[in-house]
């Protein structure tokens, strides 16, 4: 462990985003608490320095983007979020980031810092069972519910991720059956069937149509009411389109993050400017 | 240069094209009123379906560029200025219209002497299209606050006109119909001046991402 990883986070001043030119948040909400903060974020892949000195407040309940060309760090921060990095050898981080004010790099329950913060994958990743089976194999990692629990949790958790209605009547169906569409809000509530407070999506729409893409969407509006949902997008206009802040990674540091409706129409950094109008390089 | 650089550069080709028209009419209408020319009138009249038919086309391109484009940023906020920018320019084309036929009407009363400074406030009006113009051909919002300042001299110079034209037809009940006319006339340059004043809040907009709109407070330059 680093010696800024021991000394926490309380001490550390966390710039907050950038707030629109009026007083209030341009969408009439009040500002949401902070639940994961990030301060003076360094990770390293053996020798190679990949995130550099990052700040950053995701706030509750509400959807952040993370956008940036490829290979600016933006995946590998999600992957710090939740430790995915623990499972590869010679990856580190140092830097403080917390949890609901809970340092989350520490030696602390992996299991327990994944059962708060799920992750979805760009690719979906349904197991080789039922639909039904892919949901509770989850729930059965940190618990044994009754059967009739169980059945309630899976139906909660398709319901959460807008898939109750398509799947209800095969749920004995191999998941690996489903469409892309489908599959990956399959893997969403296999995610909210834990009751996750965080959910990490790494380009969950990149393999999906519009149609699949637009329902993922919209279930995000749905989900941030019980969930803080923190996003990594190639696709600059799902970033306008569906957070409430954006962050714009460039060659591992954070170059500019604000409200995604000032980002997007008022960036202050030159560089922001030129990487989301397409001017970049 | 990309595809769609090349349609920003369109669009902002077709605003200049439109602003040349609009302060011809400007001008035109203005030297017909001052020198009783219905020739002038006439042209400017003749001239109004150009810019309504510009008015469309850019419209159209501003919508074609929202939808397909889906621009942001400095881009996003070019586009949607010079919407409102080509929307402000037709007012003033209808306005400059309005003057024209004022001074058709006028030059049916030639033995009507008024006397007023109606001159002096088409200058300023003239002179704040212009400068709200040249802000958006530069991109200035210096400048472009600059025209916010000339708002409140406008209106002064108005009320000026008006009382004189109120004195006028007390003290001659023949000059009323002149006097109405210039009124109408004095109206309609001061309605040009608050388009110009609207065009340069576009223009401080694009540049600065800031909304002056119904809250703008004037900068003493």
């Amino acid at each position: 462990m680093s010696p800024n990883q021991s000394q926490g986070t309380s001490a550390v001043k966390i710039p907050v985003p950038a707030k629109a030119a009026s007083a209030e948040r341009t969408d009439g909400e009040l500002e949401a608490a902070v639940k994961i903060a990030v301060s003076d974020l360094n990770f390293y892949y053996g020798r190679f320095h990949a995130i550099k000195n990052v700040s950053v407040q995701i706030r509750e309940n509400r959807v952040t983007a993370f956008i940036g060309p490829s290979g600016c760090g933006k995946s590998t921060l999600l992957r710090i979020l939740n430790r995915m990095y623990d499972l590869y050898p010679g990856q580190r981080a140092e830097g403080g980031v917390t949890l609901d004010g809970e340092d989350i790099l520490g030696p602390k329950s992996l299991a327990n810092l994944r059962s708060k913060v799920g992750m979805v994958f760009q690719k979906p990743t349904p197991f080789p069972m039922s639909i039904y089976e892919n949901i509770a194999f989850g729930i059965r990692l940190y618990e044994r519910p009754s059967r009739s629990e169980m059945d309630e949790r899976v139906r909660l958790a398709l319901t959460k991720a807008s898939l109750w209605d398509e799947v209800k009547d095969k749920l004995s169906q191999s998941a690996v059956r489903l469409s892309g569409g489908q599959q990956q809000r399959l893997c969403i509530a296999r995610a909210l069937a834990i009751g996750p407070e965080v959910l990490l999506l790494d380009e969950p729409c990149s393999a999906l149509d519009p149609v699949s893409t637009a329902k993922i969407e919209e279930l995000w509006y749905e989900l941030k009411r019980s969930c803080t949902l923190v996003v990594v997008t190639h696709n600059m206009q799902q970033a306008a389109r569906a957070s409430d802040y954006t962050a714009f990674m460039l060659d591992g540091s954070l170059v500019e993050f604000s409200e995604t409706s000032k980002l997007f129409t008022t960036p202050t950094d030159p560089r922001t400017e030129a990487y989301i109008t397409g001017r970049f390089g | 240069m990309r595809h769609f650089d090349e349609l920003l550069e369109e669009l902002r080709n077709k605003l200049l094209d439109m602003s040349a028209m609009v302060q011809t009419a400007i001008r035109e209408s203005v030297s017909s009123l001052e020198l009783s020319d219905e020739s002038r009138a006439q042209s400017v009249l003749q001239g109004e379906s150009d810019v309504n038919r510009m008015e469309l086309d850019v419209d159209q391109l501003v919508t074609s560029l929202l939808a397909l484009e889906q621009p942001v940023a400095g881009d996003l906020r070019f586009i949607t200025a010079a919407g409102k920018i080509n929307n402000n320019l037709e007012r003033i084309g209808d306005l400059a219209v309005n003057i024209a036929e004022r001074s058709e009407s006028l030059i049916q009363h030639p033995h009507v002497a008024v006397r007023t400074d109606i001159a002096k406030l088409a200058e300023m009006a003239e002179a704040m299209v212009r400068m709200a113009l040249d802000a958006f051909i530069r991109k200035d919002a210096d400048d472009a606050r600059a025209v916010l300042v000339s708002e409140r001299a406008i209106n002064d110079l108005r009320d000026v006109i008006f009382n004189d034209l109120i004195q006028q037809m007390k003290k001659d009940p023949k000059s009323v119909q002149a006097c109405v006319d210039l009124m109408f006339a004095a109206r309609n340059l001061e309605r040009i001046a608050d388009h110009a004043t609207n065009i340069a809040e576009a223009v401080v907009f694009m540049v600065d991402g800031i909304d002056l709109r119904h809250h703008h407070v004037p900068v003493d330059v």
